[in-house]
């Protein structure tokens, strides 16, 4: 993976013997999404993208990355709908539509 | 070495790793960018020293941990002594093959930080400090610090009868370090994203200290749409009130010369934090905008 | 290689001692009384009969936030302050403690401004009596030199990991002179191992220190320290054993206590003072008076359970400190006084003697003084600045 996977199983510790010694815990250690704070989300068109990569490099989250077939796709759990990737995108491949209610 | 550095550093030779992830930071925060671009950069062999800020206080909040790679939160004055601390432990120990890489904001590296940086370039220490600049106090809620633009609204430079935001200029931090001689500086801007992976190119193979002062837009602070952060970067240097410069082996360069600077009054306007602005106050930035650049012309022949 | 007789002062002791100890990472900016500590460890690691990084930083915020970040990726580290420079250090000081960082650090106790004074008083290390290190108070250049060795033992340990702080009164003991035996290499490293943790950044399982920790999860790690800071009491007795073991030089733990046994006046103090004290009382022993002296070693751990019993039999005690928590007493004293009423016994009488204060001297004549204090019933000032 190049990005760290969620720790679903993740426990809060409970008892002192629980926690770490000193503050120090595992890198890259996720147990929540930031999904929630999205009102929009971005839309790829795969036929309008060509695959310049531009939002993969400013996405501030790093939500935007590459599968194995060349394409791209969007961590929506990450993804925070900030609107960089559709506003620098040159070929307006990425429309942000509402979340709804 | 140099040939190295100066290659042009093009998107696809990037890693796909992201060892800023998952982070807690506002939509659209220009921070948050330019440390995960720096990371990528980097790599996994990084030791990353944030001091109190933003950066620290959106990456770090157990039992969610936003950084891929090594990383402390240092006192927030202590970035740069924190990170030669790290830098001479680990070479101590015979670690080999790692950057010491700091991430603080304007008011970590121009105010409270300033000494322990000027320590750290003095000794040569070879460490990489970024300096994610945001032109104020945003953790504690937007508050002036010594890179907040003249004329800039902040929670603590208000806009009333007597005075229209912040009074002060922005320090030069980036004279100031080169002026200590440092091995390598360089201005970068979240808006030039490609100039930027160049510098930190540059910089991991610095055998000495790196400073880069990555200009990076915060809409919340700014008064902006999130979506806008990249443009608002790239404005500020198109319209001659950012710079894209570099200073090595004790010289200096301009990276991007533009033969026309856009319009101060368009990117001021863009940014509720300068909309109070009157017709004198933006006349007084122009002038200094001119004089900043003859004097730079002049000064660093170039 | 043998252990070496020298005549050295308390810092060269201290230097010395680190130089034993093999840090991998020296940080420390001068002041006086301190200098003379940083001057011979630049010296040694100039000429490399010390191998370690030495850091001329700019500032003790600096000295010791570096001196944590070398600790975060696993390095042994050390550095000297003194007053002014250790309340330049304050919030460092909580940090490393939180961090639990195992920082080793000289105090040499001086007066704090202002007015300006570079004389040994107490004041600074006790107004950061609460700042979680282990704090400990030697009594002459020998003391100083083995605390060294034992604060890398105890501090580093696994139970404790707690940075601790060595304290030498400013000039009587940094600046004289006196006999001190110096450990062999050999013996140094038979008795401490290299540095071993896993509360650092590492390249095998990366790390992310130094973390925010919310309301919901706060607590339990203050808790922690608590428990660490308690458990340094055994650690202690233990690693001063093994040191007697090795050298042949014992020591006491917590406190030190003369004649308590059947001693009715006792004074309880900390440092180099206890010298002035002992030969009063030997000869107010050699007179018939049961008078007797408590000096304490550790004022964190505090030594709650050894005062108790050291205190129990006497009819008035006198507790003598250079410091004062302006407006209410000494510090010493409230914790000493405190440690009396928590448990359920006759307390004795107690007193507070505040001198030394700016380096003012404290005389055979004021030691007896104390002791005919302690015998008279008077009430007296709760306070008495002597
Ligand atoms: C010694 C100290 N003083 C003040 C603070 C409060 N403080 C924490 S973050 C912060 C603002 C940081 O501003 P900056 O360095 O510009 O980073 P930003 O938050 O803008 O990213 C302040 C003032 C602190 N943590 N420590
Ligand atoms: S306040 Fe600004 S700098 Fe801080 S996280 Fe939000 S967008 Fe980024
Ligand atoms: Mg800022």
């Amino acid at each position: 993976m190049n990005f760290p996977e969620r720790n679903r199983s993740f426990k809060p510790p409970k008892e002192l013997k629980d926690y770490p010694v000193g503050t120090a815990f595992p890198a890259g250690h996720l147990v929540d999404t930031n999904a929630a704070w999205r009102s929009l989300r971005p839309v790829i068109d795969a036929i309008k993208c060509s695959n310049c990569l531009i939002c993969w490099l400013l996405c501030p989250d790093g939500v935007i990355h590459r599968n194995s077939e060349g394409g791209l796709e969007i961590d929506y759990d990450f993804c925070k709908g900030c609107g960089i990737c559709s506003k620098e995108c040159r070929q307006k491949a990425i429309r942000m539509e509402s979340e709804g209610e | 070495m140099r040939n190295q550095a100066e290659k042009k550093t093009s998107i696809r030779d990037l890693s796909d790793r992201e060892l800023f992830y998952g982070h807690k930071a506002c939509p659209g925060c220009g921070g948050s960018l330019a440390l995960r671009l720096a990371l990528k950069v980097l790599g996994e062999r990084s030791y990353a020293v944030v001091p109190a800020g933003c950066m620290s206080a959106v990456g770090f909040i157990f039992p969610q941990m936003a950084f891929g790679c090594n990383a402390i939160i240092s006192t927030f004055a202590g970035t740069a002594s924190m990170l030669s601390g790290v830098a001479a432990g680990a070479r101590a120990l015979g670690i080999k093959d790692f950057h010491a890489v700091g991430f603080a904001g304007d008011g970590g590296t121009a105010d409270i930080g300033i000494q322990a940086l000027s320590g750290a370039i003095d000794r040569h220490d070879k460490i990489i400090y970024i300096c994610y600049d945001n032109e104020a106090y945003m953790n504690t809620g937007v508050q002036k610090s010594g890179l907040t633009p003249i004329g800039a609204r902040t929670t603590t430079s208000p806009v009333g009868q007597r005075l229209r935001g912040s009074v002060n200029r922005k320090k030069p931090m980036f004279e100031i370090v080169a002026a200590h001689g440092i091995d390598y500086a360089a201005t970068a801007s979240v808006g030039y994203p490609l100039d930027y992976l160049r510098k930190l190119e540059h910089a991991r193979h610095v055998e000495g200290t790196s400073y880069i002062h990555v200009f990076s837009p915060c809409p919340v602070g700014w008064g902006y749409e999130t979506a806008d952060t990249i443009a608002v970067a790239k404005n500020a240097v198109d319209c001659g009130l950012w710079y894209l410069a570099e200073f090595s082996e004790g010289r200096f360069a301009l990276n991007h010369n533009p033969a026309e600077l856009t319009s101060v009054r368009d990117y001021l306007m863009g940014q509720s934090r300068f909309r109070h602005l009157q017709e004198e106050d933006i006349n007084a930035i122009l002038a200094q905008r001119e004089a900043f650049w003859t004097r730079i012309h002049r000064e660093w022949r170039v | 290689m043998v252990e070496k007789r020298a005549f050295i002062s308390g810092n060269e002791a201290v230097a010395a001692g680190v130089c034993l100890a093999r840090p991998h990472v020296i940080a420390a900016y001068p002041i006086t009384p301190q200098t003379t500590v940083i001057e011979r460890l630049a010296e040694m690691v100039e000429d490399e009969s010390l191998r370690a990084e030495y850091l001329h930083v700019e500032s003790e915020h600096s000295a010791l936030s570096a001196c944590i970040g070398a600790s975060a990726v696993g390095a042994r580290t050390f550095t000297a302050t003194s007053s002014q420079g250790l309340l330049y250090m304050a919030e460092c000081l909580h940090y490393a403690s939180g961090g639990r960082f195992p920082v080793v650090m000289m105090n040499a106790n001086r007066s704090v401004a202002l007015p300006w004074n570079i004389y040994g008083d107490q004041r600074d290390s006790l107004s950061l009596l609460d700042c979680g290190w282990i704090q400990a108070y030697a009594e002459d250049a020998q003391e100083s030199l083995d605390m060294i060795l034992h604060a890398y033992a105890i501090a580093e340990h696994p139970d404790v990991l707690t940075p601790m702080m060595i304290n030498l009164d400013g000039f009587v003991i940094t600046h004289t002179y006196e006999l001190v035996t110096i450990p062999a290499q050999s013996d140094a490293d038979l008795f401490l191992a290299p540095f071993q943790t896993s509360n650092k950044m590492d390249f095998d399982s990366p790390m992310s220190l130094g973390f925010t920790a919310g309301p919901a999860y706060n607590q339990a790690f203050k808790q922690l320290q608590h428990l660490a800071m308690l458990s340094a009491s055994r650690v202690i007795r233990e690693v001063e054993e093994k040191f007697g073991q090795l050298f042949k030089r014992n020591y006491s733990g917590l406190l030190e206590t003369l004649y308590c046994d059947d001693a009715e006046y006792i004074i309880v103090t900390l440092g180099s003072v206890a010298g002035t004290l002992r030969p009063v009382i030997e000869r107010l022993r050699a007179l018939g008076e049961r008078v007797g002296l408590v000096r304490i070693r550790y004022m964190r751990p505090f030594p709650l359970e050894e005062i108790r019993k050291a205190l129990a039999g006497a009819k008035a005690v006198g507790v003598l400190e250079k410091d004062i928590s302006f407006g209410f007493e000494g510090t010493v004293y409230t914790n000493v006084n405190s440690a009396l009423m928590s448990a359920n016994l006759m307390r004795p009488r107690l007193r507070n003697f505040i001198g030394g204060l700016g380096g003012k001297n404290i005389s055979a004549q004021d030691v007896e003084m104390m002791f005919s204090r302690l015998k008279s019933s008077d009430e007296g000032e709760r306070v008495e600045f002597i």
